[in-house]
């Protein structure tokens, strides 16, 4: 069970091996979150991951989860939900994709739709309906600014971020009075091996601190958290910015 | 009563919290009438099991159950009987001690255990083994109770005694042991409905404890609030207010009390609007409460009459007062060290102090003899509650440093109001919790009886 500051005690990780989700993880181990879940395609990384968490004297057990197979999800979260309570769900697996490349390979470009978007929406129906059973419970969703508005320069990673984030904003009000709730997280640019290499844009941040500011946004019981919080601002005027003004920014 | 018996209990799904307004889950909500309609309620309970609830006074999440069904014992509010001649109450567990109180005073009898509210149930009084300012004289209220009829997950009515496991598990047991029906209560004689109070200051902490210590055994109820912003040398100053029941001959001749020297007088200020903002109770502002609250105090005064409700339930006379911290709720941190820890209070009241938590409503209390259940709170000592504001940063990781030290001195915190325990503490502060969940394991070996607190604390 959650306690009065939204802290869990138990938590599924879908992306077992997202920096974001692995440093929120550490965050809430040394709070109150004894049992982990690692959901991934099974691979060193996960096991490594895995071994991390358990240093840190949690109870962690990882599960073999493929976004890119819808069909099978709800098999295998529904035996993590058959364990025991779950009190968080963190929805962080997903790709960048190389923008230049996919626009030239639309079958990797559609991965990335895949992974990102559909992959999602599969997870967090299934988590959501067991989140429902349980009466409680909170499932994040990692979304991305890239997802507000789409740019040039990666608007296929960003039209995935995008339908997720519509979904997960549209599951919060269907959920509503469920006793589940719903929290979308868009981090601007996060330092992270996801974007090594990659130019650093405005306002970056770090894993902890997107881990940060999900264990506030659990205490609030936000509904959406953006890191750095500025961003939230910025955007609301980016947002609005005419197409032709748009299209001059750098990046 | 009869008419409306035969249709089915209300039902409805609903989001549920404790007093603190924290963690909320959705629940079933049954609301049985009668107490076959409590059976049929938790025999059909399902997988994820039934919980009593009351008036929703505790302040954490003991008396919500995440996706199963909470009963509503409310409606089950009937007092059987009452003998006036020997001064028992034979009642529903839903009977408030409100309602016991505007039954039982013009006949010249009183609860023998009010907590600072009036609105919680017999049921969730004996589930949550309650205490009041009568603490170091009279014990807990299970220590008046002569029987009890408890539901037990296999679906039978059991009359439980004192000195049984089962009422010791049951006293203090959160409801975790099955649905208390019926109870039977033993009560306090008064002459009038009107309490005199003597009041005194308290300089600082060490002061507080010596007057209390002192004179504590001359008065049968007990209580200090304390100013926990004060700091320096006022660190722990506080306010007692220590009284009896009036006898009829300390009302003046020609007081209108004296024609009815038995009535139960309440008032009710308008309830706290329904929306409040967070961020009102501030250092500033609850600084400043404290301090007017402190000053407005007799330095020194004996014999006052007060109402019962003035006296005991201050806060009752404001509904859903705890609205006031806005839709992040609070969390009310209770704990208790036993003689011989003044050292640990001490320490725990200067980190309070020191870090400067925005609480009004602080009270510091005297604990006589512990009480029969396992799990019930009270250790011989001192009792110290406040209430915080839940979001205030760093909240959590402090209390769980304060858990630390009450564990440390042998203490603990109390389940009534508990929403964010460490699990792994609850062993040291209850050295009976093993014989609790052997009980439970035996009684109700398929968990028909869970909570929110249960899963949290794995009780």
């Amino acid at each position: 069970m959650k306690d009065a500051f939204g802290l869990p005690q138990s938590l599924l990780v879908l992306g077992g091996t997202s920096e974001i989700a692995l440093a929120t993880a550490r965050r809430l181990i040394a709070r109150r979150t004894r049992t982990v879940w690692l959901a991934g395609r099974p691979s060193p990384a996960l096991d490594e991951a895995a071994e991390g968490l358990r240093a840190l004297g949690a109870d962690v057990r990882t599960v073999a989860f493929d976004a890119l197979a819808p069909e099978s999800h709800e098999a295998a979260l529904g035996k993590v939900f058959a364990e025991g309570d779950i009190d968080l769900v963190l929805l962080a697996f997903g790709i960048l994709g190389d923008q230049a490349h996919d626009e030239q390979d639309p079958v990797s470009a559609v991965r990335v739709a895949q992974t990102n978007y559909t992959g999602a929406v599969s997870a967090g129906l299934v988590s959501a309906a067991a989140l429902q059973n349980q009466g409680h419970g909170s499932l994040v969703v990692l979304s991305s600014v890239a997802g507000e508005r789409a740019r040039r320069a990666n608007f296929i990673y960003g039209s995935s971020k995008a339908g997720l984030d519509a979904f997960a904003q549209g599951l919060g009000d269907a959920l509503y009075g469920t006793g589940v709730h719903v929290m979308v997280v868009r981090p601007g640019f996060v330092r992270s091996r996801m974007t090594a290499g990659l130019a650093e844009a405005p306002l970056a941040t770090t894993p902890e601190a997107v881990a940060s500011a999900i264990e506030l946004g659990l205490r609030r019981r936000s509904e959406t958290v953006w890191v750095p919080g500025a961003l939230r601002a910025v955007m609301a005027a980016v947002r609005h910015l005419p197409r032709p003004v748009f299209r001059r920014l750098p990046g | 009563m009869s008419a409306d018996t035969d249709t089915a209990p209300v039902i409805e799904w609903g989001s549920v919290t404790g007093w603190g307004r924290t963690a909320p889950t959705t629940a079933r909500l049954v609301r049985p009438r009668t107490y076959e309609e409590t059976a049929v309620a938790v025999r059909a309970c399902g997988a994820r099991g039934s919980i009593a609830r009351g008036l929703g006074r505790a302040y954490g999440d003991a008396a919500q159950n995440a996706g199963g069904a909470v009963l509503d014992m409310t409606g089950l509010d009937r007092v059987h009987a009452i003998d006036v001649e020997g001064g028992t109450v034979l009642c529903d567990a839903g009977v408030s001690l409100h309602r016991l109180m505007e039954v039982l005073l013009p006949l010249g009898w009183f609860v023998p255990v009010t907590p600072g509210t009036r609105y919680v149930t017999v049921g969730g009084a004996i589930g949550a083994d309650i205490h009041g300012k009568n603490h170091h004289v009279s014990g807990s209220f299970t220590r008046h109770v002569l029987s009890l009829e408890l539901l037990t997950a296999d679906g039978r009515v059991r009359t439980v005694t004192p000195g049984t496991p089962l009422f010791e598990a049951t006293a203090g047991g959160m409801g975790l042991t099955g649905v208390i029906l019926t109870a039977t209560v033993r009560l306090q004689p008064v002459e009038t409905s009107l309490m005199s109070v003597d009041t005194e200051r308290a300089a600082d902490l060490d002061d507080l404890l010596a007057r209390l210590t002192a004179t504590d055994h001359r008065y049968r109820y007990s209580v200090a609030w304390i100013d926990l912003l004060a700091r320096g040398a006022a660190t722990g100053r506080a306010v007692l207010t220590r009284g009896d029941h009036a006898p009829l001959d300390a009302l003046p001749r020609r007081a209108r009390a004296r024609r009815d020297p038995l009535a139960f007088r309440t008032t009710r200020l308008p309830a706290a609007p329904a929306s409040v903002p967070e961020g009102l109770l501030t250092r500033t502002t609850v600084g400043l409460f404290n301090e007017l609250w402190f000053r407005k105090a007799p330095r020194s005064r004996t014999g006052q009459l007060q109402r019962i409700p003035s006296f005991f339930h201050p806060l009752d006379g404001v509904p859903h007062w705890n609205r006031i911290y806005g839709p992040g709720g609070f969390v009310q941190y209770q704990f208790a060290v036993g003689h011989g820890q003044e050292e640990a209070l001490r320490g725990i009241v200067g980190r309070i102090s020191a870090r400067r938590c925005p609480s009004f409503l602080a009270v510091l209390k005297r604990f006589g003899d512990a009480d029969p259940g396992w799990l019930s709170f009270p250790v011989p000592g001192w009792t110290l509650a406040l209430d915080i504001p839940a979001n205030l940063p760093g909240l959590g990781a402090f209390l769980d440093e304060l858990d630390e030290e009450v564990a440390g001195a042998g203490g603990r915190v109390y389940l009534a109001k508990d929403s964010r325990l460490r699990p792994e503490l609850l062993a040291a502060m209850y050295p009976r919790l093993a014989d609790f969940r052997a009980l439970r394991a035996e009684l109700d070996p398929d968990g028909v009886f869970v909570s929110d607190l249960s899963r949290r604390l794995d009780l």
